[in-house]
C-alpha cells in the first residue's frame, strides 16, 4: 500500500487502512510523521477513551465485549485496543483478546487492534495513544483500551484515558488491603465482574469502604457478569453520566493536558533510551561505584 | 520495511466446528517462543471472521488449523474470503490431519503450505518465518 493510497484509506476509514497505519506507527517507519500528522484532531478531542484494566481473568476481555454489543446498538462505531504482554525472552506474544470479542469480527464498525506490550512495563505499549487517536481520527466515537492483566501499580491507562474501569472478581486472594495504595485509588469506577460467585458481596462492600469518599470525583463500585451481560447497561449510564460531568467541570481537559504531556515525556525517553543506552556500553563502567553519580555524570555530558 | 522494531505479526485460528485446538494452541506457543505476535483467535470461527480479524490486525501471515477432515472446504474458504475482503496478498498456511493427496489440490487452491502430523516444528516456524517476509517485501 503507497502512502497516498493509505492516506486516502484513512480519509474513507477503511479498517485496513487503519490496521496498516497502526502497523507502521508502532514499527517506527518513516512514513508514521505523515499519518500522524494527517490525523482529524477535532474527532480525536471529542473521542471518549474508556479505560479497562484488572488482574489476569477478571473478565475484562468479556466484560469489553458486553460494552461493545452495548454500544453498538446505539449505532456508535467503536474501536478496541487490546494489549498484552510480550515475552522478555523471545519478545514474541500470545495476542487472545479477540477470542472474547470475535462475535463482533465481521462488524466493520467495531475496529479492534491487538498489541504486545514490546518492553513497556506500565500496562500499555508505547503505541497506544497514537493507536488511540488513529481510530479516533477514523470515526470511532468512543475507544476501549485494555491493558495488559495488571498488578498493584500498572498506572499507564489512567493517565491516557478519560475514564478507567478496574475490573475486580471474588476469589482472587485477599489482597484488598495490599491493592489499596495504587491503581485502587485512583480509577474511577470499581467493577466487581462474575458477581454471582460467592463472596462477590464482600468484595464490593471492601471496596466500598476504600472509594474516595468526599472527594470532587468519588470512585463508584458496580457489579456485572460479563457472561450474562448482567449490569453493564447500568455501569454505561453511570460512566455516560461521569463523562458527562467531566466535560462541564473541566476534569476532562485537565486529564487531557496531564495525559499529553506524560506522552510526550514517555517518547523523550523512549527516543534517548537506545542512545543513552549505547552510550553507557561504549564507556565499559567499572562496576564499583554508585550508578545514580554516573548517571548524573553521563547526563551532564550530554 | 527495514526498520528493526519490525516484528512478524500472524493470526492463528481454527475455521469451522472442529474444537480440537490442541495443535493450533502448540503453533501459536511455539511460533510465540520464536518472537513472533501470535493473534490467537480459537476455535469455531468463520472464514469471514478470520479474513476480517486478519485484515484489521494487520497480520503477515494466517495460520489455520483443521483435525476434523474439513480442511479441503474450509482452509479455501479462508483464501476467497481474504481475496474477497480486499487482502489477497496475506498468505495461508495450514496444518493438521491432512491426507497426502489432498495437498496438491489445497496449494493449487492457494495455500501457501501444508503441516501433517509429525512435521518438526523448526520447519513451521521457518515456513512462517519466509511468508512474513515475503509479505512484507511485497
Amino acid at each position: 500500500m503507497t502512502i497516498d493510497r493509505l492516506l486516502e484509506g484513512l480519509k474513507a476509514r477503511d479498517p485496513r487502512a487503519i490496521g496498516r497505519a497502526i502497523s507502521l506507527v508502532e514499527n517506527g517507519d518513516a512514513s508514521a510523521e505523515v499519518i500522524l500528522s494527517s490525523l482529524d484532531e477535532d474527532l480525536v478531542t471529542r473521542a471518549t477513551i474508556l479505560g479497562i484494566t484488572g488482574p489476569p481473568g477478571a473478565g475484562k476481555s468479556t466484560l469489553t465485549n458486553g460494552i461493545i454489543s452495548h454500544l453498538r446498538r446505539d449505532g456508535k462505531r467503536i474501536g478496541i485496543i487490546a494489549v498484552d504482554p510480550s515475552s522478555p525472552i523471545s519478545g514474541g506474544a500470545i495476542l487472545g483478546d479477540r477470542i472474547r470479542m470475535m462475535q463482533h469480527a465481521t462488524d466493520p464498525d467495531v475496529i479492534m487492534r491487538s498489541m504486545a506490550t514490546r518492553g513497556r512495563l506500565g500496562g500499555l505499549c508505547a503505541t497506544a495513544g497514537a493507536a488511540v487517536r488513529i481510530m479516533a481520527s477514523c470515526g470511532c466515537s468512543t475507544i476501549i483500551i485494555e491493558t495488559v492483566g495488571v498488578g498493584q501499580s500498572e498506572m499507564d491507562i489512567i493517565r491516557l484515558a478519560d475514564i478507567t474501569l478496574l475490573v475486580l472478581a471474588p476469589g482472587l486472594g485477599d489482597d484488598i488491603q495490599a491493592m489499596k495504595a495504587g491503581l485502587l485509588e485512583v480509577a474511577d469506577f470499581l467493577v466487581v465482574n462474575k458477581a454471582d460467585c460467592k463472596g462477590a458481596d464482600i468484595l464490593a462492600m471492601d471496596l466500598e469502604a476504600v472509594t474516595r469518599k468526599g472527594s470532587a470525583n468519588p470512585t463508584q463500585v458496580s457489579m456485572t457478569v460479563a457472561t450474562e451481560s448482567k449490569g453493564i447497561a447500568e455501569l454505561l449510564d453511570r460512566i455516560d453520566r461521569l463523562d458527562s460531568q467531566h466535560r462541564d467541570s473541566g476534569e476532562r481537559q485537565k486529564r487531557r493536558r496531564a495525559a499529553h504531556n506524560q506522552e510526550v515525556l514517555d517518547w523523550c525517553l523512549e527516543i534517548l533510551r537506545p542512545r543513552l543506552f549505547a552510550e553507557i556500553t561504549k564507556k565499559k563502567l567499572p562496576l564499583t561505584g554508585d550508578p545514580r553519580l554516573k548517571a548524573q555524570k553521563i547526563l551532564a555530558e550530554q | 520495511m527495514t526498520d528493526k522494531t519490525k516484528k512478524n505479526r500472524v493470526l492463528v485460528g481454527k475455521p469451522g466446528l472442529d474444537g480440537h485446538d490442541r495443535g493450533a494452541k502448540f503453533i501459536a506457543h511455539a511460533l510465540r517462543d520464536a518472537g513472533f505476535e501470535v493473534v490467537y483467535t480459537g476455535i469455531r470461527r468463520s472464514p469471514e471472521e478470520i479474513a476480517a480479524a486478519a485484515i484489521q490486525e494487520d497480520v503477515d501471515a494466517v495460520g489455520l488449523s483443521s483435525l476434523s477432515g474439513a480442511h479441503m472446504r474450509l482452509f479455501p474458504a479462508v483464501v476467497e474470503a481474504l481475496a474477497k475482503a480486499g487482502a489477497p496478498e496475506i498468505p495461508v498456511l495450514g496444518g493438521g490431519v491432512i491426507p497426502d493427496e489432498d495437498i496438491k489440490a489445497l496449494k493449487a487452491a492457494g495455500i501457501a503450505e501444508i503441516f501433517t502430523p509429525g512435521t518438526p516444528v523448526a520447519k513451521i516456524i521457518s515456513a512462517f518465518q519466509n511468508a512474513c517476509e515475503k509479505k512484507s517485501a511485497g
